[in-house]
Protein backbone atom coordinates (compact mmCIF):
# COMPACT_ATOMS: atom_id res chain seq x y z
CA UNK A 1 0.00 0.00 0.00
CA UNK A 2 2.89 2.34 1.03
CA UNK A 3 4.53 1.76 -2.01
CA UNK A 4 1.48 2.49 -4.23
CA UNK A 5 1.12 5.61 -2.58
CA UNK A 6 4.54 6.57 -3.17
CA UNK A 7 4.38 5.23 -7.08
CA UNK A 8 1.32 8.14 -7.41
CA UNK A 9 3.04 10.72 -5.09
CA UNK A 10 5.77 9.98 -7.53
CA UNK A 11 3.57 10.75 -10.38
CA UNK A 12 2.40 13.76 -9.32
CA UNK A 13 6.21 15.08 -8.74
CA UNK A 14 7.40 13.99 -11.94
CA UNK A 15 4.81 15.72 -13.42
CA UNK A 16 4.63 18.65 -11.77
CA UNK A 17 8.51 19.19 -13.04
CA UNK A 18 8.25 18.23 -16.56
CA UNK A 19 5.16 20.59 -16.70
CA UNK A 20 6.68 23.42 -14.85
CA UNK A 21 10.26 23.18 -17.32
CA UNK A 22 12.39 21.83 -14.61
CA UNK A 23 13.46 18.74 -16.70
CA UNK A 24 15.02 21.55 -19.16
CA UNK A 25 18.23 22.30 -17.83
CA UNK A 26 18.35 25.67 -19.97
CA UNK A 27 15.50 27.06 -17.86
CA UNK A 28 17.21 25.94 -14.48
CA UNK A 29 20.79 27.69 -15.09
CA UNK A 30 18.77 30.83 -16.78
CA UNK A 31 17.47 31.07 -13.23
CA UNK A 32 20.75 30.94 -11.72
CA UNK A 33 21.68 33.22 -14.49
CA UNK A 34 20.92 36.40 -11.78
CA UNK A 35 23.70 38.72 -13.41
CA UNK A 36 22.18 37.55 -17.21
CA UNK A 37 19.04 36.99 -19.22
CA UNK A 38 17.39 35.72 -16.15
CA UNK A 39 14.62 32.97 -16.27
CA UNK A 40 12.03 33.41 -13.59
CA UNK A 41 9.88 29.77 -13.83
CA UNK A 42 12.11 28.31 -11.00
CA UNK A 43 11.31 31.18 -8.69
CA UNK A 44 6.98 30.25 -9.15
CA UNK A 45 7.79 26.55 -9.43
CA UNK A 46 9.56 26.82 -5.74
CA UNK A 47 6.73 29.49 -4.60
CA UNK A 48 4.07 27.27 -5.42
CA UNK A 49 5.78 23.84 -3.98
CA UNK A 50 6.55 25.70 -0.98
CA UNK A 51 2.91 27.53 -0.70
CA UNK A 52 1.33 23.97 -0.68
CA UNK A 53 3.78 22.49 2.01
CA UNK A 54 4.26 24.86 4.37
CA UNK A 55 0.25 25.31 4.08
CA UNK A 56 -0.47 21.35 4.84
CA UNK A 57 2.77 20.15 6.74
CA UNK A 58 0.93 21.75 9.83
CA UNK A 59 -1.73 20.21 9.66
CA UNK A 60 -0.25 16.84 9.26
CA UNK A 61 2.29 17.18 11.39
CA UNK A 62 -0.12 17.95 14.12
CA UNK A 63 -1.61 14.07 13.34
CA UNK A 64 -0.12 11.04 16.03
CA UNK A 65 0.47 9.06 13.09
CA UNK A 66 0.56 9.15 9.26
CA UNK A 67 -2.68 7.43 7.68
CA UNK A 68 -0.70 3.91 6.08
CA UNK A 69 2.03 3.22 9.09
CA UNK A 70 2.75 4.05 12.71
CA UNK A 71 5.31 7.09 12.93
CA UNK A 72 6.78 10.14 10.79
CA UNK A 73 10.27 9.75 9.97
CA UNK A 74 11.73 13.01 10.02
CA UNK A 75 15.03 14.35 10.41
CA UNK A 76 16.40 14.78 13.72
CA UNK A 77 19.74 17.26 13.01
CA UNK A 78 18.84 20.88 14.17
CA UNK A 79 23.02 21.92 13.93
CA UNK A 80 24.17 24.48 11.11
CA UNK A 81 27.48 22.93 10.71
CA UNK A 82 30.49 22.82 8.20
CA UNK A 83 28.47 19.51 6.62
CA UNK A 84 25.64 21.71 6.00
CA UNK A 85 27.26 24.43 4.66
CA UNK A 86 30.21 22.39 2.47
CA UNK A 87 27.80 20.05 1.02
CA UNK A 88 25.27 22.54 0.32
CA UNK A 89 27.97 25.22 -1.45
CA UNK A 90 29.20 21.20 -3.39
CA UNK A 91 25.80 20.77 -4.37
CA UNK A 92 25.44 24.16 -5.40
CA UNK A 93 28.11 24.37 -7.79
CA UNK A 94 27.18 21.16 -9.33
CA UNK A 95 23.55 22.37 -10.30
CA UNK A 96 24.85 25.46 -11.95
CA UNK A 97 27.24 23.41 -13.74
CA UNK A 98 24.90 21.58 -15.70
CA UNK A 99 21.45 22.68 -14.18
CA UNK A 100 19.92 19.38 -13.05
CA UNK A 101 19.22 18.92 -9.37
CA UNK A 102 18.42 15.00 -8.42
CA UNK A 103 14.80 15.33 -8.80
CA UNK A 104 14.68 16.16 -12.42
CA UNK A 105 18.18 14.61 -13.43
CA UNK A 106 15.88 10.99 -12.48
CA UNK A 107 12.41 12.66 -14.22
CA UNK A 108 14.39 13.57 -17.33
CA UNK A 109 15.47 9.84 -17.65
CA UNK A 110 12.02 9.48 -19.22
CA UNK A 111 13.67 11.43 -22.22
CA UNK A 112 16.35 8.45 -23.23
CA UNK A 113 18.80 11.07 -23.99
CA UNK A 114 22.42 9.80 -23.09
CA UNK A 115 22.90 13.48 -20.77
CA UNK A 116 20.78 12.56 -17.93
CA UNK A 117 21.92 8.73 -17.62
CA UNK A 118 25.53 10.41 -17.63
CA UNK A 119 24.63 12.75 -15.07
CA UNK A 120 22.37 10.26 -12.96
CA UNK A 121 25.42 7.48 -13.11
CA UNK A 122 27.93 10.20 -12.30
CA UNK A 123 25.60 11.56 -9.10
CA UNK A 124 25.22 8.34 -8.26
CA UNK A 125 29.35 7.66 -8.07
CA UNK A 126 29.48 11.74 -5.92
CA UNK A 127 27.03 9.97 -3.25
CA UNK A 128 28.99 6.36 -3.32
CA UNK A 129 32.19 8.54 -2.85
CA UNK A 130 31.01 10.55 0.36
CA UNK A 131 29.20 7.14 1.70
CA UNK A 132 32.75 5.73 1.59
CA UNK A 133 34.84 8.58 2.73
CA UNK A 134 32.61 9.01 5.52
CA UNK A 135 33.37 6.15 7.26
CA UNK B 1 -0.47 33.70 -17.48
CA UNK B 2 2.87 33.77 -18.09
CA UNK B 3 3.95 31.82 -15.03
CA UNK B 4 0.95 29.27 -14.75
CA UNK B 5 2.96 25.83 -15.76
CA UNK B 6 5.59 27.31 -13.48
CA UNK B 7 3.33 27.66 -10.82
CA UNK B 8 0.75 24.63 -11.59
CA UNK B 9 3.90 22.20 -11.78
CA UNK B 10 5.18 23.85 -8.53
CA UNK B 11 1.79 23.08 -7.11
CA UNK B 12 1.81 19.22 -7.80
CA UNK B 13 5.17 19.09 -6.51
CA UNK B 14 4.18 20.63 -2.83
CA UNK B 15 0.83 17.71 -3.55
CA UNK B 16 3.11 15.01 -3.78
CA UNK B 17 5.23 16.26 -0.98
CA UNK B 18 1.67 16.62 1.58
CA UNK B 19 0.91 13.09 0.06
CA UNK B 20 4.09 11.53 1.31
CA UNK B 21 4.12 13.04 4.20
CA UNK B 22 0.44 12.43 4.70
CA UNK B 23 0.15 8.67 4.02
CA UNK B 24 3.81 7.20 4.68
CA UNK B 25 5.49 9.65 7.11
CA UNK B 26 7.79 10.30 4.36
CA UNK B 27 10.09 13.44 3.97
CA UNK B 28 10.19 13.97 -0.21
CA UNK B 29 13.88 14.18 -0.34
CA UNK B 30 14.59 13.05 -3.69
CA UNK B 31 18.57 12.38 -3.46
CA UNK B 32 17.87 10.45 -0.24
CA UNK B 33 15.12 8.66 -1.91
CA UNK B 34 17.81 7.49 -4.72
CA UNK B 35 20.49 6.89 -2.19
CA UNK B 36 18.32 4.61 0.32
CA UNK B 37 16.81 2.94 -2.70
CA UNK B 38 20.12 1.23 -3.65
CA UNK B 39 22.32 1.19 -0.03
CA UNK B 40 18.83 -0.01 1.83
CA UNK B 41 17.03 -1.91 -1.29
CA UNK B 42 15.50 -4.93 1.13
CA UNK B 43 13.12 -1.73 2.78
CA UNK B 44 12.93 0.47 -0.19
CA UNK B 45 10.00 -0.74 -1.95
CA UNK B 46 7.94 2.26 -1.79
CA UNK B 47 11.49 4.15 -2.61
CA UNK B 48 11.58 2.35 -5.89
CA UNK B 49 7.81 3.08 -6.44
CA UNK B 50 8.34 7.19 -6.45
CA UNK B 51 11.68 6.67 -8.31
CA UNK B 52 9.21 4.75 -11.23
CA UNK B 53 6.40 7.09 -10.83
CA UNK B 54 9.12 10.07 -10.93
CA UNK B 55 9.83 8.79 -14.68
CA UNK B 56 6.63 8.11 -15.50
CA UNK B 57 5.19 11.37 -14.79
CA UNK B 58 7.00 12.79 -17.54
CA UNK B 59 6.27 10.63 -20.14
CA UNK B 60 2.30 10.79 -19.12
CA UNK B 61 2.82 15.13 -19.17
CA UNK B 62 4.20 15.07 -22.73
CA UNK B 63 2.06 12.47 -24.40
CA UNK B 64 -1.02 13.67 -22.71
CA UNK B 65 -0.16 17.83 -23.48
CA UNK B 66 2.01 17.79 -26.50
CA UNK B 67 4.82 19.44 -25.05
CA UNK B 68 8.10 18.31 -26.72
CA UNK B 69 10.25 17.48 -24.06
CA UNK B 70 13.23 19.49 -23.91
CA UNK B 71 16.28 20.16 -25.37
CA UNK B 72 19.06 18.09 -23.94
CA UNK B 73 22.32 20.15 -22.55
CA UNK B 74 24.93 20.33 -25.33
CA UNK B 75 27.36 20.92 -22.86
CA UNK B 76 30.35 18.66 -23.45
CA UNK B 77 30.21 15.31 -21.76
CA UNK B 78 32.64 15.73 -18.88
CA UNK B 79 30.68 18.71 -17.75
CA UNK B 80 27.54 16.47 -16.98
CA UNK B 81 30.37 13.76 -15.25
CA UNK B 82 31.61 16.69 -13.53
CA UNK B 83 28.71 18.00 -12.18
CA UNK B 84 27.19 14.93 -11.20
CA UNK B 85 29.95 14.02 -8.71
CA UNK B 86 29.52 17.84 -7.29
CA UNK B 87 25.54 16.97 -6.84
CA UNK B 88 25.61 13.62 -5.78
CA UNK B 89 28.33 14.30 -3.16
CA UNK B 90 27.13 17.26 -2.02
CA UNK B 91 23.62 16.42 -1.73
CA UNK B 92 25.24 13.69 0.83
CA UNK B 93 27.05 15.67 2.75
CA UNK B 94 24.97 18.39 3.41
CA UNK B 95 21.94 16.28 3.72
CA UNK B 96 19.65 17.26 0.99
CA UNK B 97 18.80 19.21 -2.25
CA UNK B 98 16.13 20.99 -3.64
CA UNK B 99 13.39 18.51 -2.66
CA UNK B 100 14.32 17.95 1.09
CA UNK B 101 15.92 21.07 2.00
CA UNK B 102 13.82 23.17 -0.56
CA UNK B 103 10.39 22.20 -0.99
CA UNK B 104 10.05 20.00 2.32
CA UNK B 105 12.27 21.47 4.96
CA UNK B 106 10.65 24.87 3.78
CA UNK B 107 7.68 23.79 4.63
CA UNK B 108 8.34 22.69 7.67
CA UNK B 109 10.18 25.99 8.67
CA UNK B 110 13.38 24.29 9.51
CA UNK B 111 16.18 26.83 10.25
CA UNK B 112 18.70 24.33 8.59
CA UNK B 113 17.08 23.65 5.57
CA UNK B 114 16.85 27.41 5.34
CA UNK B 115 20.43 28.12 5.32
CA UNK B 116 21.04 24.58 3.49
CA UNK B 117 18.70 26.68 0.32
CA UNK B 118 20.23 30.10 0.52
CA UNK B 119 24.08 28.36 0.28
CA UNK B 120 23.13 26.07 -2.71
CA UNK B 121 20.94 29.09 -4.33
CA UNK B 122 24.36 31.50 -3.76
CA UNK B 123 26.66 29.13 -5.46
CA UNK B 124 24.69 27.98 -8.56
CA UNK B 125 24.68 31.64 -8.57
CA UNK B 126 27.99 31.86 -8.45
CA UNK B 127 28.68 29.47 -10.68
CA UNK B 128 26.53 30.50 -13.41
CA UNK B 129 27.95 33.50 -13.46
CA UNK B 130 31.64 32.27 -13.66
CA UNK B 131 30.44 29.99 -16.49
CA UNK B 132 28.66 32.42 -18.36
CA UNK B 133 29.88 35.79 -17.66
CA UNK B 134 33.68 35.30 -16.68
CA UNK B 135 34.49 32.32 -18.81
CA UNK B 136 32.00 33.33 -21.77
CA UNK B 137 31.06 30.23 -22.57
CA UNK B 138 34.45 28.57 -23.23
CA UNK B 139 32.67 25.32 -22.08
Amino acid sequence: MSAIVALIAGILFGTGLAMSGMTDTAKVQGFLDLFGAWVPDLAFVMGGAVLVTAIAFRFVLKRQAPLLVERFHLPTARDIDPSLLGGAALFGIGWGLYGYCPGPAVAALAYLDWQPALFVLAMLAGMGFRQLTAR
Amino acid sequence: MPYSLPLFGGILIGLSAVVMLLFIGRITGISSIIWSAIAEAGTSAWRWAFLVGLVTGPLAFHSLSGQPAPTPNASPWWLAVVAGLFVGYGTRLGSGCTSGHGVCGLGRLSLRSLIATLTFMATGIATVYVLRHVMEGAV
